[in-house]
């Protein structure tokens, strides 16, 4: 992964020593609330219901166990002993304080992290997929890439105060694991009959109050216009985005208004004027950041572990987690371990400081201590040695970190919801937790099979509802909380934003409402079709039926 | 509000006309965009003794054509959310070549005098004189950058060197 | 006719805190200073004001209440939330300090 060097760690530094002052001069007024709060959100740290949230940058979902060390101490330290892993890869803290997060700052700084434009209208941490540098079908590593937007994106003079906030995610694979679709700027790493690199660039893609599925910009933009073409792309953007309506300000509602095509026509025509100048990435520069990503010093070993296999014959526990939380590697004898964030009746996403320091000995003794963050609220040991994952899962079990429910309807995303959130209209969290334990029974949850759940407390959609294969949105009903079910969303390379079937149902009926829903798939499925796959064969009405018509 | 000019707080010169009242004739003056382009005829004129204060919206290229005929171009950043400014400016120095007095107004705090500096303004409205005052603190706060700006090529920037003996040098022996 | 309190988040540490009768803040709303009608409303939000050029507090503002002293709690979800902690972690938060 990408190491600092003395002009990447004098940036941090220098930055944590920059946002001191600030909050000096905020706390002896001489800087405003309405002055400061720019500056801070620039910083991560937002105003929430019960207390500050500092929302620490995990750059492309990559995590040294140092750093992870690091954020439990943080966590042990400044806060009340957890955090919470984001939809965006990032971390939370829930409870800091004004007066000491530049200290929280400068102690991640000494671990080459920190917590700049995690907020704010500028551009926020970039994702990529959990699985770049070690899935099978890979095109090319898009953590390169990442790295590279990161730190083309971080303190730009020009686009720090844009219209709004703008999310970017690379996958680096024709499988996008990283909803690359629905954010202001998606690229997908290809490679052409000429077998060069480029990049496919889709634009305006978003969730919240109004999804969209990003439009394509280019098919092909050779490798080395990158920066160029994002920086026409977001010059456009900076100058005619809207800025009299908070909620019509991200590019997706300039690319409608603009029409795509003209939209298009005036990235391109920016672009002409900046093309090969000094914005674009020296290759030099590129190959140094490349070769922090190069595969770690795997041992060379036979595809398949005989020991792993009689594991899973003589355990059917462990063999129930390596069937869906173990994925295949493209070094033969290593395997991908997911490590889902989801036990049963848990707050999704949530770690304690004992589970960070867990997963960092664990990286360290079985991972090249590399750890990834999904978008999923999940976690990822990304090189174990398919010989080592019994051990692994021993360990893991110690820590309650071996739910084996990845991808099933257990594996919720949640937001934070009304708990934690200034912005929330629902809670989120104890209907992950009474879903969670509902379908309790693994069988039951491998009989259902691939299921999608996201929940989201308002429609901000931060718990990225609209692409769930079940959605579901918290309302707010005359004071009551009410929830509104979508279906038939994905975030995947076949994009689609989920469907209301019917009016907002209370509280205490979306757990049996969840189980009518699963149960009409199950009696209608053909084959082995996936919840979202019935949805999209048989349509809405079945479900419908099964859930608003009378008996 | 004091002005900054390259860093120091100046006794400005130049007055400030509201479209409705009338030209000065032998002071430097400044004049919105509409007016410029009403008047392009006489305005063009005074040698030097004009410029023109373009409103968050209007763009560079609004401008870009009659920059010869201006020593001040002044671009209004009414609040610190509306980032438009920093590219217009940047255009007119980078793109349109400008080279008189980029001002810009606001008023401004000193937490965006750097991004203002790096996008080719050599003048600010400041706050006050607190802010003012603030200016080598503000503008050094952070020394190193990742991107080229209307500043590149500024000595006192360090920029990556390109070199991967510079990571294993900060992280020692990996 | 609803009566009110005045809530708002101290600024140092972004804690919940309720303007008191004693013209102070107070952590716990029990102890916060009863607001009936508009007048003293709009007085409540003045002294708030005060407290927010005094760099105490930020966003401060009125929520309807029900009840009085140990069992007064505000109407609204969001509001209950607030003066207690997360739902989810009773082990955390005002709550936990009772």
């Amino acid at each position: 992964m990408y190491l600092y060097d003395a002009i990447d760690q004098s940036l941090v530094d220098q930055r944590v020593e920059q946002f001191r002052d600030q909050v000096g001069r905020r706390l002896t007024g001489a800087l405003s609330e309405d002055e400061f709060k720019p500056l801070r959100l620039m910083n991560g740290l937002y105003l929430q219901l019960h207390a500050y949230m500092l929302r620490v940058a995990i750059p492309y979902g990559t995590l040294s166990s140092n750093q992870m060390r690091k954020l439990a101490h943080i966590a042990d330290a400044y806060d009340k002993g957890y955090g919470h892993f984001t939809t965006r890869q990032n971390l939370q803290y829930n409870w800091p304080t004004l007066e000491q997060t530049p200290d929280i700052l400068a102690e991640l700084a000494t671990v080459q992290m920190h917590a700049m434009q995690t907020s704010g209208n500028c551009i926020r941490n970039v994702t990529a997929d959990q699985y770049a540098g070690v899935a099978a079908d890979e095109v090319a590593d898009p953590r390169i890439v990442a790295e590279v937007i990161r730190q083309w994106s971080t303190l730009h003079p020009e686009f720090s105060f844009l219209p709004r906030k703008f999310k970017l995610a690379i996958t680096g694979s024709v499988r996008d694991r990283a909803a690359v679709r629905v954010h202001d700027i998606g690229i997908v790493i290809k490679r052409n009959d000429e077998g060069e690199i480029g990049y496919q660039v889709i634009v305006g893609g978003g969730l919240g109050r109004t999804p969209v599925i990003g439009v394509n910009l280019r098919e092909f933009l050779p490798e080395r216009h990158l920066l160029s073409y994002l920086e026409a792309i977001l010059r456009v953007y900076n100058q005619a985005g809207r800025r009299d309506n908070k909620y019509k300000a991200r590019i997706k509602i300039l690319v409608r208004e603009t029409g795509t095509a003209e939209f298009i026509r005036l990235v391109e025509a920016e672009w002409e004027q900046i093309r090969d100048s000094a914005v674009e990435l020296p290759r030099g520069e590129y190959e140094r950041i490349a070769a922090f990503f190069a595969p770690p010093a795997y041992e060379i070993l036979s595809r398949n572990d005989g020991g792993f296999a009689r594991h899973r014959l003589e355990d059917r526990d462990f063999a129930s987690w390596a069937r869906t939380n173990v994925a295949p590697h493209k070094q033969p004898g290593y395997a991908i371990a997911n490590i889902t964030l989801k036990p049963e009746g848990g707050i999704p996403g949530d770690a304690t400081s004992q589970q960070m320091d867990a997963m960092a000995s664990l990286a360290d003794r079985f991972s090249f201590s590399e750890i990834r963050v999904t978008h999923e609220q999940n976690l990822v040991l990304p090189h174990v040695r398919q010989a080592d994952l019994h051990g692994l899962w021993q360990t893991l079990k110690r820590y309650d970190l071996a739910a084996p429910n990845l991808g099933l309807i257990s594996d919720i995303i949640a937001c934070p919801g009304m708990d934690y959130c200034s912005l929330a209209t629902a809670r989120s969290i104890p209907l992950a937790q009474d879903i969670s334990k509902h379908f309790a029974d693994l069988e039951r949850q491998h009989h259902i099979g691939e299921l999608k759940l996201k929940i989201s407390g308002c429609i901000n959609a931060c718990g990225h509802h609209h692409v769930g294969h079940i959605g579901i949105l918290g309302v707010d009903k005359r004071g009551e909380e009410y929830y509104q079910i979508t279906l038939g969303g994905s975030a995947d390379e076949a994009p689609s934003i989920g469907k209301i079937i019917g009016p907002a149902i209370p509280y205490d009926k979306v757990v049996d409402a969840i189980e009518t829903l699963t149960e009409t798939y199950l009696a209608i499925r053909v084959g082995d079709e996936r919840f979202v796959d019935t949805v999209r064969r048989a349509g809405l009405d079945p479900f419908k039926q099964a859930l608003y018509a009378d008996p | 509000m004091p002005i900054l000019k390259n860093g120091a707080v100046i006794d400005d010169p130049w007055i400030v006309i509201a479209d409705d009242q009338p030209l000065l004739v032998s002071r430097p003056i400044i004049v919105s965009l509409a007016r410029w382009i009403a008047g392009r005829e006489i305005l063009q004129r005074r040698n030097g003794l004009v410029g023109v204060r373009l409103r968050s919206d209007e763009l560079a290229e609004d401008i870009a054509a009659d920059l010869d005929h201006l020593s001040l171009v002044a671009i209004e950043f009414p609040a610190i959310g509306d980032g438009r400014g920093y590219t217009t400016g940047r255009l007119l120095r980078e793109r349109y070549g400008f080279s008189g007095e980029l001002r810009a107004v606001g008023p401004l705090v000193r937490d965006v005098f750097l991004f203002l500096h790096r996008c080719g303004f050599d003048a600010i409205e400041a706050r006050d004189a607190v802010e003012a005052a603030a200016w080598p603190q503000a503008v050094g706060a952070i020394t190193v950058a990742y991107q080229n700006a209307a500043d590149h090529g500024a000595p006192r920037l360090r920029r990556r060197d390109y070199s991967p003996a510079a990571a294993v040098e900060h992280n020692g022996r990996s | 006719m609803t009566i009110q309190v005045i809530s708002a988040n101290r600024l140092g540490d972004g804690i919940v805190v309720y303007l008191a009768t004693n013209g102070g803040w107070s952590e716990c709303i029990a102890h916060a200073r009863v607001i009936d009608g508009e007048e003293q409303g709009e007085a409540a939000l003045d002294v708030a004001g005060g407290a927010v050029e005094a760099c105490a507090v930020v966003d401060p503002y009125l929520i309807d209440i029900t009840g009085s002293g140990g069992t007064r709690r505000p109407t609204l979800n969001r509001e209950m939330i607030r003066a207690k902690g997360p739902t989810v972690r009773l082990d955390i938060g005002k709550q936990a300090a009772r």
